[in-house]
């Protein structure tokens, strides 16, 4: 018997500190999986965010950076302007990409900025125990909005794919989420299809990843799921929101 | 001829991988606890398993490596 | 040597390319902003990155993923965007990262005014942040020390991992002088622990500020005060002017310390034994040379362009040993040499 599935190279082989169930744990797989099969670990330079996922640095065996919350895109930026050459991509949760760090990301995007965002979007400020995100659904409970999430009084949700769509500098925007196998299979697809872009120099690659929080939503792992299923997804469709090179005259630019 | 070989130490007890099973072979057992104090995901019937990987694939902390 | 009269903010910009210095990250504030304009035009002959970033907050972490891959960045601003790009600093100092901030005050709080201040002594040298942590903190006097400075900041900032602030003032970014640049090759350290793709031949690197077992954030800390410790020994810089003898000792840094050395020179020709301490470095202080030099005073006199923020650490200096007394002007008034004359007269002669 030959070995079909086992850990990727470039995921460091320890424990996460991810609570059971978390799907951080499947995206930090896939982002691993793409980067190995492209063979550019040692190319590649990640920045971590604040959330969940600060830790991250710990788990890919690239070179990481651990950025102040919200910041990433910035840190990114002054990595790759410098390093052209080598890839480099920011992993951010909801709170940290559409609230704190909302001008980041869309000045990022807007310049075209040839990176890889991986955008972990799972309703919930999770490491601070569960308040409103900037992503937090319409009526959804959370320790800030303990009577459910009222627009009235806290506003809407961020689209982030369809908001960031809308900009000239990005070159794919896509939702994908972690939740059935399928689904887990057409994320991958996207993650790849973002390094690729980077490496075609295509301008600005986002691909959120919809995401599941059981512990602080309150439900087992496998009812985490299916809220996902259930009630993310009707609010934030699947699918490709923008799809283009930022910059098809680049090769007379240059 | 598959198998499934669930690390015991890593395993959350979270039991994503058995909504993926297509055999439904994969559960939690109730016996032994990891160090972490789970129960963990095994196989019940490595005869019937067929090394899709899709128990591997939902598993978020790369505790499941399959054999074929 | 080549002579060029050249303004303060462009001279600096020009002595960062030559100091190695790779990429410039920053916003437009008065009254700096001539240091973008020019490195937005330079940087693309020179070879380096020039980008303007959507904010301060921006600017200052484009900075620290620069520096992070170990290139040699910088970034300026003036005492707003300063506070704005506090966060950062903050971080970079956290994750032992080397870089150049240039600081040209103006007049504060808030948006304050667009002339010359000092007004940010306390920030720059006390709480650029949050955390135990400080920044190497030059203030050079004229736009050829601005451009000899550019050169120490960055090496030292490479050599102790931590950045190097320029305080600069409106005056001294916007006045032309005549400057040479000094023939010198750059020297970035080498820097292993840069995040820069490992390439698969080392272990992966990681910069970062987190640590969140206390017993090790603790010791990140205690060595980085080591470091300090060194640099407080052998790094610390003033101008003494006059001081052998002086009975009553003027002590003011930047362009302040012009108007007081002309003050001095006044009060010398009226038979007052006058001198002047002029630190260079604002942190480290220079507490070895502010002893030495006030030895002979009956008093010191701290001149600032602020309310008052450097002269408690000249009463440190010297333990209060001798009075300290204060003269400023603030808000963007530029004190005259006769005003500050006043003082110096005021406090010697015996009369107080």
């Amino acid at each position: 018997m030959a070995v079909v599935f086992e850990k990727p190279k470039s995921l460091v082989d320890i424990h996460t500190h991810y609570c059971p169930g978390c799907t951080h744990g499947i995206i930090h797989r896939l982002v691993c999986e793409v980067i190995d099969e492209m063979g550019i670990e040692g190319d590649t330079i990640g920045v971590c965010p604040v959330g969940c996922s600060v830790m991250a640095y710990d788990y890919f065996n690239f070179d990481m950076i651990e950025a102040a919350h919200g910041r990433a895109p910035a840190v990114a930026t002054g990595v790759k302007r410098t390093n052209p050459d080598k890839y480099v991509f920011t992993y951010q949760g909801d709170g940290d990409l559409a609230a704190i760090g909302t001008a980041e990301t869309v000045h990022a995007a807007t310049r075209g900025e040839n990176i890889v965002v991986i955008f972990v979007n799972n309703t919930t400020y999770g490491m601070t125990g569960g308040q409103m995100a900037p992503t937090t659904l319409p009526g959804q409970v959370t320790q800030t909005t303990p009577f459910g999430r009222d627009p009235l009084l806290a506003g809407y949700p961020v689209k982030v794919c369809e908001m960031l769509a809308t900009l000239r500098g990005t070159a794919l925007a896509q939702r994908v989420a972690v939740n059935s196998v399928p689904h887990i299979k057409e994320a991958k697809k996207a993650i790849r299809k973002a390094f690729e872009n980077q490496r075609d120099k295509k301008g600005f690659s986002i691909v959120e990843v919809l995401s599941t929080c059981p512990t602080n939503w309150g439900m087992s792992p496998v009812d985490a799921l299916k809220r996902l299923e259930d009630e993310m997804i009707p609010y934030y469709p699947l699918g490709v929101y923008k799809d283009d090179d930022a910059f098809p005259d680049k090769k007379e630019v240059e | 001829m598959a198998k499934i070989t669930v690390n015991f130490e890593k395993c959350k007890g979270c039991a994503l991988c058995t909504t993926a099973c297509p055999k439904k072979i994969v559960e939690l057992q109730k016996e032994k606890r990891n160090r972490k104090g789970y129960f963990t995901a095994v196989c019940t019937d490595d005869a019937a398993c067929i090394g899709c990987a899709m128990c591997a694939t939902m598993c978020p902390d790369c505790a499941i490596t399959v054999e074929k | 040597m080549e002579r060029n009269l050249m303004k303060g903010n462009e001279a600096l910009a020009e002595a960062a390319i030559r100091a190695g210095c790779k990429c410039f990250f920053g916003y437009p504030i008065t009254p700096q902003t001539e240091i973008s304009a020019y490195l937005a035009k330079r940087f693309r002959q020179a070879g380096g990155v020039f980008l303007q970033a959507e904010s301060e907050i921006a600017a200052i972490n484009m900075v620290y993923g620069a520096a992070a891959s170990g290139v040699r960045a910088m970034t300026s601003s003036s005492s707003p965007g300063v506070s704005l790009k506090s966060e950062g600093i903050s971080y970079i100092a956290g994750a032992d990262l080397p870089c150049v901030i240039i600081n040209v005050q103006r007049g504060g709080p808030g948006l304050g005014g667009i002339q010359p201040s000092q007004a940010d002594y306390w920030q720059a040298t006390k709480a650029l942040g949050h955390g135990d942590f400080q920044l190497l903190v030059f203030a050079p006097c004229s736009v050829q020390e601005m451009v000899d400075t550019v050169t120490k900041a960055f090496d030292l900032a490479d050599k102790y991992r931590m950045p190097a602030m320029i305080l600069a003032d409106g005056l001294l970014g916007q006045m032309m002088e005549p400057v040479t640049f000094p023939e010198i090759e750059a020297k970035p350290a080498e820097k292993p622990w840069a995040t820069n793709g490992h390439g698969n031949k080392r272990e992966h690197n990681i910069v970062n500020s987190l640590y969140l077992q206390p017993d090790v954030l603790e010791k990140s800390v205690q060595d980085r005060f080591k470091r300090y410790d060194e640099i407080k020994a052998n790094h610390a810089e003033a101008e003494m002017y006059l001081t052998d003898d002086a009975e009553i000792v003027v002590t003011a840094y930047g362009a302040t310390a012009r108007v007081a050395k002309s003050a001095v020179n006044m009060a010398r020709e009226q038979g007052i034994k006058a001198g002047l301490i002029r630190p260079i470095t604002l942190w480290p202080f220079p507490v070895k040379q502010m002893n030495e030099g006030t030895k002979n005073a009956k008093a010191v006199l701290c001149v600032e362009m602020s309310m008052g923020q450097m002269i408690d650490d000249v009463k440190l200096a010297i333990n209060c040993s001798k009075p300290v007394e204060f003269f400023g002007r603030t808000g963007g008034v530029i004190p005259k040499p006769s005003e500050v004359l006043e003082e110096i007269k005021k406090y010697v002669g015996g009369s107080k």
